[in-house]
């Protein structure tokens, strides 16, 4: 077994600090990603930019995920709901109180923050399997919740919110879906950079203590419960935001598009991008948008179980995620480099 | 006071389902140490085979024997193809897994039997119980098979062989395996019996809830619930927790104002976890003591 290999055997949760000569290449890599996500709107059609929209969104939701279970180790089936909240307090704020679809952003972000990190609280006492169910619960409670009759004056109830759709502003000449993309494309990469540089930070290093051993972690004297509350709330701020931007992507808000679907979609995807590994949440994002859309191609009967054996596919073949994929390339570079 | 008593009736009654399907989870659950979502898919699987069965004009008993037969290696021969080779990849790839399970077992189930729902019959009938309006003779039948399989297993577990094996294989597998004990085929055979109790779960439930791919979605939930709730290492906390959700979940859809069948889920749920903050291995779970 190869080091590198090796690393992937032992570190599967892990975010390690990456060598100096693959740093330079993940950054060249990323550099190209960017360049292709800034030029290829302006070559395709606007239900293709649409979709890439949604790509964003969506990886932007899984990379919250990310934080969450790869930083600090705390499982959550219950980052619907935290989407759905950011999702309506944009088309309320939007709706009814007239507020700039950019600034109902932030607004979103600190609300979901806030509900995560109050929702963090009790789950404290719970781990594992329990808090699964925790989350689970949070998850189901979500859609009907939005449906109460108190709340239907503000919600809409069970017909859901329509949004209006942004023009782009100060005259550029571009259509609603391009302007939203890169819109989408620069509130996900400010918040991919503040994620990098949190889970690097002191913070992140104690939500990574906190996910090897609780116990250890706290006698090195890191708060225990501040951060894997404040873990729980970061990541609910930012699926809020996901939230928030979907809801402007799609134009429309209803409790039934928030189910815990949704959330099992989140977590394949990050399981599919590689647990802990920040960039492979927009791979992981293709997979849940695209491999359906592809099962249902193949066979219209049989779309669910044509998307089982692809995902079943995925994990023999790789089973830590596009994160092993992106491993062995490094190496394969490496060696070609040595030769 | 009447109708505080027919309620909880009642909720044993739906109880018996949760108590079946929380038995098989728990099984399950001692033999991999994951909570298999695909559970209830398999359980409904079964339940369309022994169907399938009865329409080509097997008698029900014969069929329930056959089906629980065809689980029990079925059950195995998914370990065997699809989850051993997972066996040492990370934890949340083998919970992708159970996903994808579960998207395969439903579309096939659909293909083959499509989605229109189908009558199921019930062995034991469906008149009142000792006449009582609340209580069907199959929903008694239903807590009988329930009670029966718990101490079936219960003498399986502590009193058997293999049962010993088993549970050694599930708590230390270093030192079974040192002891001579198979630890692989053990998983295996603990699939087996999770997915034959699975069955059972489903041809009891399947007259209730009737037959068709999702009957199991709502089933599975509270079987999970009540798994959790009576402690996921206890198969006698997994049955009392099944009760006590079905009346808990029926409790709060009487007394609590504004509580519609919508809510009942929710706060069933949040009932539970409120348990768990205060005892949080379940009510009967052991608590595990981790080495540091």
């Amino acid at each position: 077994m190869s080091a590198a290999e090796e690393v992937v055997a032992e570190g599967h949760q892990a975010v390690e600090a990456v060598p100096k000569r693959a740093m330079t290449l993940g950054t060249g890599t990323s550099l190209l990603v960017l360049a292709v996500l800034l030029i290829v709107p302006v070559f395709v059609k606007n239900f293709i930019i649409f979709q890439m929209t949604m790509l964003l969104i969506y990886g932007l939701a899984v990379l919250a995920l990310n934080i969450l279970t790869g930083g600090s180790g705390q499982f959550s089936l219950g980052q619907s709901a935290f989407y759905a909240v950011g999702a309506y307090t944009s088309a309320v704020l939007m709706e009814y109180f007239n507020v700039n679809y950019a600034l109902t952003i932030p607004i979103s972000a600190v609300v979901c923050f806030g509900f995560g990190y109050l929702f963090g609280k009790p789950a404290l006492r719970l781990s594992g399997v329990y808090l699964a169910l925790a989350t689970f619960a949070l998850a189901t409670a979500m859609p009907q919740l939005l449906k109460l009759n108190f709340l239907e004056h503000w919600t809409g109830g069970v017909q859901g919110l329509v949004v209006t759709k942004p023009d782009a502003p100060f005259g550029l000449p571009m259509s609603q879906d391009t302007w939203l993309y890169y819109f989408s494309l620069a509130v996900v990469l400010a918040i991919y950079i503040f994620s990098v540089n949190l889970l690097r930070s002191r913070s992140g290093r104690a939500f990574m203590a906190i996910r090897d051993n609780e116990i250890a972690a706290s006698s090195m004297g890191v708060n225990v419960a501040l951060y894997k509350t404040l873990a729980f709330g970061v990541s609910a701020g930012i699926t809020g935001v996901a939230g928030s931007l979907g809801a402007i992507a799609v134009q429309f808000v209803a409790p039934d598009s928030y189910t815990i679907t949704l959330a099992i979609s989140l977590f394949l995807g990050m399981v599919v991008g590689g647990v802990g590994w920040l960039p492979g949440s927009f791979v992981g994002a293709a997979f849940i948008i695209f491999v359906p859309n592809m099962a249902e191609g193949i066979s219209k009967g049989l779309s669910g179980a044509v998307f089982g054996v692809l995902l079943f596919a995925v994990i023999y073949l790789v089973p830590h995620g596009a994160r092993q994929i992106a491993i062995m390339g490094q190496q394969l570079v490496g060696r070609l480099r040595k030769n | 006071m009447e109708l505080f008593t027919n309620q909880v009736l009642a909720g044993i009654a739906t109880g018996a389902i949760y108590a079946c399907m929380a038995l098989a989870v728990v099984m399950i659950y001692q033999a991999i140490d994951h909570l298999n979502f695909a559970q209830g898919e398999m359980a409904m699987f079964s339940t369309f085979i022994s169907w399938q069965l009865m329409q080509w004009g097997i008698p029900y008993w014969a069929a329930f024997v056959i089906t629980l037969a065809l689980s029990f290696v079925g059950g195995i021969a998914i370990e065997r193809i699809l989850f051993k080779p997972l066996a040492k990849a990370p934890v949340l790839t083998n919970v992708a897994g159970f996903i994808a399970l579960f998207a395969i077992i439903n579309s096939s189930a659909g293909l083959i039997w499509d989605f229109t729902i189908k009558q199921y019959p019930t062995p034991f009938g469906s008149s009142p119980f000792l006449g009582s309006q609340l209580i069907s003779t199959h929903q008694a039948g239903m807590i009988g098979v329930t009670v029966l399989l718990l101490l079936g297993l219960y003498f399986f577990f502590q009193y058997t062989k293999i049962g010993l094996a088993m549970r050694a294989a599930a708590s230390v597998p270093e030192s079974a395996r040192l002891v001579g004990i198979n630890t692989s085929w053990m998983i295996a055979l603990g699939w087996g019996m999770a997915s034959a109790i699975g069955a059972i779960a489903g041809m009891l439930i399947a007259p209730v809830v009737f037959l068709e791919p999702n009957m199991m979605g709502g089933v599975l939930i509270y079987g999970f619930a009540a798994a959790v709730l009576g402690g996921l290492t206890s198969p006698f906390g997994a049955v009392v927790g099944g009760f006590l959700v079905g009346v808990f979940e029926n409790l709060a859809g009487t007394y609590i104002p504004g509580v519609g069948n919508e809510l009942k889920l929710p706060i069933a749920l949040a009932l539970i976890i409120s348990v768990l903050v205060v005892k949080p291995a379940g009510l009967f779970g052991r608590q595990i003591v981790k080495r540091v």
